[in-house]
């Protein structure tokens, strides 16, 4: 029987493009569906009840959400194609550390630049976490070490946010992380990523309507 | 050779109580050492330079931090007894689904109950009241939310029972009446030896609040 999945999306969203990336790294063909979060569908109030977000994997009829969740659950059943964790436990550890820290430490500075007033202090606190990534990257070609893996995947959506990053908060990642820059481009050459990444002019765009709307500019 | 295995944690943390639990559920021997928030040891502060914060495991000399992760690493590890996450990849889902829950809704609505005061207080009772009552809803009849046998999600939520007393008295409400399934399933939990003996007493707990709550110039 063949498998039905389905991802319900909004394309800016970084969290939908590792959902987005996983499923290509593994080959799997789905069906995109991009919600409206101002009128949300009852498919997604049906299979997310409990937060009403996106990104929702939807299995052969079964939810499963929050992003690492399902990009673990994607790893898990599709294993022979592309591991995304690696299979020793400390490394394993290792890499859910990293993505713990970008959907806390990182995102809450994300927040703060997008959506309040704050974005200059945030742009330096968001400076000083990209630092400890870069930290963490040191010499290896990708967070995974020689190949892509689930640290790269959870942290280069967030690539799409840079140009907004550094526009509404005053920072340039380039001269601050140039091996962040480095490493992103490296991970656009894979066809997964470049395929399921939003361009950082439209996301810049979109940031900027949500701000007038919420009165931040 | 033997392994070699420290906990650096802080007794009435919920984070560190998940790790003595998966620790003590697994059967392995370790080093406990309690640490001083105010004045961080050089070892917590090299093992975890990142956040410096409790728990943080550390085996063989490397360090895992984190609670849910040191509990997932130890399930990886000491695979022979005791499982702890299911095997079947969408039940694995649903279990990190709802830890991750636990940590958004019932830990920061706990810490605001006892640490704040008027709108703020009784907001933050309410969402850790309603956040319980979703509990209830996914437990449902089963006895663990592992169903037939304790699991991740059980270890997950059980550390907080140890803090329902304290919550109960700053927030003026009763867990029991509010959730009656979640404290049975409570009770449940803490007849398993790795639980009694991972949390602390629930009136030292309290004195702990009020301690703090003193300190903050609440009371």
């Amino acid at each position: 029987m063949a498998d039905e999945v389905t991802l319900l999306n909004t394309w800016p969203s970084p969290f939908g493009i590792r959902v987005r990336i996983a499923l290509a790294e593994k080959g799997i063909k789905y069906e995109h569906k991009e919600e409206n979060l101002q009128d949300k569908s009852p498919l997604l109030l049906k299979m997310n009840p409990v937060h009403k977000k996106i990104p929702v994997l939807i299995h052969n009829g079964k939810p499963i959400c929050e992003s690492l969740v399902i990009v673990q659950y994607i790893d898990e059943v599709w294993k022979e194609t592309s591991p995304l964790l690696p299979s020793d436990p400390h490394l394993r550890a290792q890499g859910r550390f990293w993505a713990d820290f970008l959907d806390n430490k990182v995102l809450d500075c994300v927040r703060k630049i997008l959506l309040t007033k704050d974005e200059k202090e945030a742009g330096k606190e968001l400076i000083e976490c990209l630092k400890l990534l870069e930290g963490e990257l040191g010499e290896k070609p990708y967070f995974g070490g020689e190949k892509f893996g689930y640290v790269d995947l959870s942290f280069i959506p967030f690539y799409s946010l840079f140009y907004s990053f550094e526009t509404f908060g005053n920072i340039s990642i380039e001269s601050e992380c140039p091996k962040l820059i480095a490493w992103a481009k490296r991970c656009l050459q894979k066809e997964s990523v470049s395929e399921s990444v939003a361009d950082p002019e439209k996301v810049y765009h979109f940031w900027e309507q949500r701000k007038k709307k919420l009165g931040l500019e | 050779m033997a392994d070699e295995v420290v906990l650096l944690d802080f007794w009435p943390s919920f984070f560190g109580m998940r790790a003595r639990i998966a620790l003590a559920e697994k059967g392995i021997y370790y080093q406990y050492r309690d640490e001083d928030l105010q004045d961080k040891s050089p070892l917590l502060l090299q093992m975890n330079p990142v956040n410096k914060k409790i728990p943080v495991l550390v085996h063989n000399g490397k360090p895992i931090c984190e609670s849910l992760i040191i509990v997932q690493y130890i399930d990886e590890t000491w695979k022979g007894k005791s499982p702890l996450l299911p095997s079947n990849p969408l039940q694995q889902a649903q279990a990190r689904f709802w830890a991750d829950y636990v940590d958004k809704k019932i830990f920061p609505s706990l810490r605001d109950t006892w640490s704040t005061t008027g709108e703020q207080q009784e907001a933050a009772r309410k969402e850790f009241i309603e956040a319980l009552k979703v509990l209830e809803g996914e437990l449902g009849e089963k006895p663990y939310f592992g169903g037939d046998s304790f699991g991740f999600l059980d270890v997950s939520l059980v550390p907080f029972y140890s803090w329902f007393y304290a919550v109960e008295k700053c927030g003026n409400f009763s867990t029991e009446a509010e959730s009656p399934k979640i404290i049975a399933w409570a009770k449940r939990c803490m007849e398993r030896e790795s639980v009694a003996k991972s949390l602390p007493d629930s009136e030292k707990v309290y004195n702990y609040v009020l301690e703090n709550k003193k300190k903050m110039g609440l009371e």
